[in-house]
């Protein structure tokens, strides 16, 4: 088999499992996102738009539309980097019968974040057509914003797998999402410019993807201008995505292969 | 006598699984300070001052904090009376073992839920002195926050127990999120209700979690007026409906 | 409420010896008989068996026993009480141990005493006491600390077992007790059961295996399809529905049935499974002979005495383990 077959096939798994589950994840991947984008966005955006006139001259609601969009690739991305790996690392060995058959570790793992990539691709997408609805899209540049997203979401997701193969239980998942996730989430900018955050948090922000994200989400949606620092922005993105799949796949193979 | 109040034993065995637990949970109360921080310090910057149902004027942060108060008395008995609930109902059959000593149906539902409220009434006590150093507490009516907490703990946890009697599968959580979710950001949480349309205020008036942020805000920043008292009742009544149905199903389910 | 009972009423008589006494007992599940009018009664201090395959209704009667499940019609009376009215007064004197170990993962091994003891109103230091001294019962005083999970599964039931007896029960209800373990654990646990009966507990016990029916039980049911097809004493059961003896005859065939014609008329009775012919006997060496003497050439004849087994056989036309 050469390599794009194997890959073929190992998609062909994917999307089957991706056809079975993709109802019952709805509610946490769609309907939660456009829920904060409802409170926060026409709700709270009342607040701030009558007190302040916005954040820097920029309606709320088109504020956080971009912030949110990243969220929502961070959240998608850190689901479907967490259990489900741990699963077919540990419960169902799904990834011990890939490398059984000719299926090298590197080929598995390209396959699952490709699935991932798609994953984060279309619920971000399906985000956006949402926001457009409320009126938060206004430039066709925002389609920009997507691939910004799945690089966002995947600076989350290879790292991660190193904790499925490393962990020995998933308890360890529950502590990720409510002190790490979460408080990303409201930290980095999505909310509120983080130079409102006290000096000593921000540099939390400028290490953790989810900010660069951002930034770069934010300028593209309204089609310009280029951030000032958008190589540094890109830069942290790549280097996360490229270093967390390296790690990732050595510790996989490691622990398939002993 | 036979079977005085053996609720207490159910308590005394989550006592002591806990013990081994503990810091799995320990991060439970997190997660409203996480926002109190968030939205109510840094966004606060943006919204200013913000005027609440009653006419008080206050800063945002101060707005937010007794809401975030409510939520974390909601989460913290939420989890034990759903999630943690259902796997021993269903999977250890914890409750099976239960019944067959002189045990009965409400002794489980009591001890879950009263339970649930110790887990839920230190995640708020913990949120309560956070808001209070940050000087979000404004009257000496909060004295009364924490057991306010208790009544609104005690309305999730014992619907949140019945609703969960009624699951077959995991899956079925996503219905917990999905009523736990809208209730978080729209129960006048984060902004007024007199920012809702007419028709929507009556809607948002019927979710437990606006009567607990009601109760809250009024006790926190001494704005304390006769509905209060309605809503207590209404979490109250949610709390004794919740525990009856409870009960019964735990009987049925458990009794064949 | 100290009115003086006439003399007459304190002598003994047969009915309080009784401990238990069912009349028409009948468990329905929606249109499914799971107990179908049965009647039995259980005297104090004696090992009462309920003998059968699995899905025969006992673990249903079982549950009932335990009043932990409600009675469809019929009467149940339990040291006298009625489950539907005094159902916590009488789970308070019996101890139980369902075929499910149940124990909790998340505690303890001596924790899982403490816990127990609690509901029947122990007091912290009875249930310590009497916990320390039944992990000695259940040879488990060294684990007293470790997690439940760590056990095998013959420490499991013998914590089950250790756990039904906290609150020192007057009856004791074992369903299955040792279904799933091994010859040895089942033997560990059958003398802990021959000292608790020695000890006067009224044992009430489930089985699908005929020896442990046979050890145990002073007196049995054998129950199918939720009714009950006999009672006796294991030797009575013996005595009256089979012979003294049994030749298992084997052939080198896939089928047996073909081989049933030329052996008729050997022994009282013969049974045909599918891979053996079981001839019943009084004499199995003479059957055996017999057997030869018509030129019949077997790949095997074994010769043992009748078991509960044969008695199931004969009831009900199957066997007990399938």
């Amino acid at each position: 088999m050469s390599a794009p077959e194997r890959l073929r096939a190992l998609l062909a798994y994917h999307w089957v499992l991706f056809k079975r589950t993709i109802g019952g994840a709805l509610v946490s991947r769609f309907l939660l996102p456009v829920l904060f984008l409802a409170s926060m966005g026409l709700g709270v955006g009342n607040l701030v738009d009558s007190a302040s006139g916005g954040v820097n001259g920029v309606p709320y609601l088109l504020y956080i539309v971009p912030g949110l969009v990243m969220v929502t690739a961070m959240n998608v991305a850190v689901g479907e980097s967490t259990w489900p790996v741990m699963g077919f690392v540990k419960w169902n060995e799904f990834y011990r019968a890939m490398i059984n058959a000719p299926q090298r570790v590197i080929d598995v793992l390209l396959a699952h974040w490709l699935m991932i990539a798609f994953n984060v691709l279309t619920s971000a997408g399906a985000f956006m057509v949402v926001a457009a609805l409320f009126g938060g899209v206004r430039s066709w540049w925002s389609l920009a914003a997507l691939p910004i997203a799945v690089l966002t979401g995947m600076a989350f997701s290879t790292p991660l797998f190193v904790v499925a193969a490393k962990a020995t239980n998933d308890s360890i998942y529950s502590a990720l999402f409510r002190l790490v996730v979460t408080p990303l989430m409201l930290f980095s900018g999505a909310f509120f410019p983080i130079d409102q955050l006290p000096i000593w948090m921000q540099p939390i922000s400028w290490v953790t993807p989810l900010w660069h994200g951002i930034e770069l989400g934010r300028a593209a949606f309204v089609g310009g201008p280029v951030p000032d620092l958008w190589l540094v922005h890109l830069g942290v993105l790549l280097a996360y995505v490229i270093g967390g799949a390296w790690v990732s796949a050595r510790a996989i193979e490691d622990r398939l292969v002993t | 006598m036979v079977g005085y109040a053996l609720w207490r034993f159910v308590l005394l065995r989550d006592v002591l699984a806990f013990r081994r637990m503990w810091w799995l949970f320990a991060s439970g109360f997190a997660e409203p300070v996480f926002y109190l921080f968030s939205i109510g310090i840094g966004l606060g910057a943006l919204v200013q001052d913000v005027t609440t149902d009653h006419g008080l004027v206050v800063s945002y942060a101060a707005f937010v904090a007794p809401a975030m108060l409510a939520t974390s008395a909601m989460n913290g008995s939420i989890a034990d009376t759903t999630y943690n609930f259902f796997a021993k109902l269903k999977f250890s059959k914890t409750y099976d073992t239960m019944l067959a000593t002189p045990a009965r149906p409400w002794d489980v539902a009591i001890g879950e839920i009263l339970w649930s409220l110790i887990r839920g009434g230190i995640y708020s006590a913990i949120f309560f002195f956070v808001a209070l150093a940050m000087g979000f507490v404004r009257s000496w009516w909060a004295i009364l926050a924490i057991p306010a907490c208790l009544l609104i703990g005690a309305a999730f946890a014992g619907v949140g127990m019945w609703a969960t009697t009624y699951m077959t599968s995991w899956k079925h959580f996503e219905f917990v999120t999905l009523a736990i979710q809208p209730m978080f950001l729209f129960s006048a949480t984060f902004f007024p209700l007199a920012v809702y349309p007419e028709a929507l205020q009556w809607l948002v008036k019927l979710m437990p979690l606006y009567h607990g942020v009601e109760i809250q805000r009024g006790l926190m920043l001494g704005d304390v007026h006769w509905g209060l008292l309605g809503s207590s009742f209404y979490l109250l009544a949610l709390a004794a409906v919740g525990l009856w149905g409870a009960s019964r199903r735990i009987s049925t389910l458990l009794l064949t | 409420m100290c009115r003086r009972r006439s003399p007459a009423l304190t002598l003994p008589t047969v009915t309080d010896d009784l401990l238990l006494t069912a009349r028409d007992l009948t468990k329905k599940f929606g249109d499914f008989t799971a107990v179908d009018s049965i009647d039995v009664e259980v005297r104090k201090g004696e090992a009462f068996g309920f003998l059968g395959p699995n899905g025969a209704g006992k673990s249903s009667t079982m549950r009932m026993i335990a009043s932990v499940s409600p009675v469809t019609s019929g009467e149940l009376r339990i040291f006298g009480l009625d489950p539907a009215v005094d159902g916590q007064q009488i789970r308070a004197r019996i101890g139980n141990c369902p075929q499910k170990d149940l124990l909790d993962e998340e505690l303890s091994v001596e924790e899982n005493l403490w816990v127990y003891g609690r509901f029947f109103g122990l007091s912290r230091a009875e249930v310590r006491q009497r916990a320390s001294e039944l992990l000695e019962f259940a040879q488990l005083s060294e684990r007293h600390a470790d997690k439940v999970e760590h056990l095998s599964g013959g420490m499991k039931r013998r914590l089950v077992i250790a756990r039904s007896l906290i609150n020192n029960p007057e009856l004791l209800l074992l369903d299955e007790p040792t279904t799933g373990l091994d010859p040895q654990a089942r033997h560990v646990l059958w003398d802990r059961l021959f000292r608790l009966k020695r000890q006067g507990v009224t044992l009430i016990i489930t089985t699908h295996y005929m020896d442990e029916a046979e050890q145990l039980c002073d007196r049995l049911v054998v129950m199918d399809k939720g009714r009950i097809a006999a009672e006796g004493s294991p030797r009575d059961l013996i005595d009256r529905y089979s012979t003294r003896e049994v030749v298992e005859v084997r052939f080198d065939t896939d089928e047996h049935a073909p081989h049933a014609a030329p052996l008729e008329g050997i022994g009282e009775r013969m049974e045909v499974l599918p891979d053996r012919i079981l001839l019943y006997a009084d004499n199995g060496d003479a059957a055996t002979a017999a057997i030869a003497q018509r030129g019949i050439h077997p790949l095997s004849t074994l010769v043992r005495r009748s078991t509960l087994e044969d008695v199931f056989l004969h009831l009900t036309g199957r066997t007990l383990v399938d």
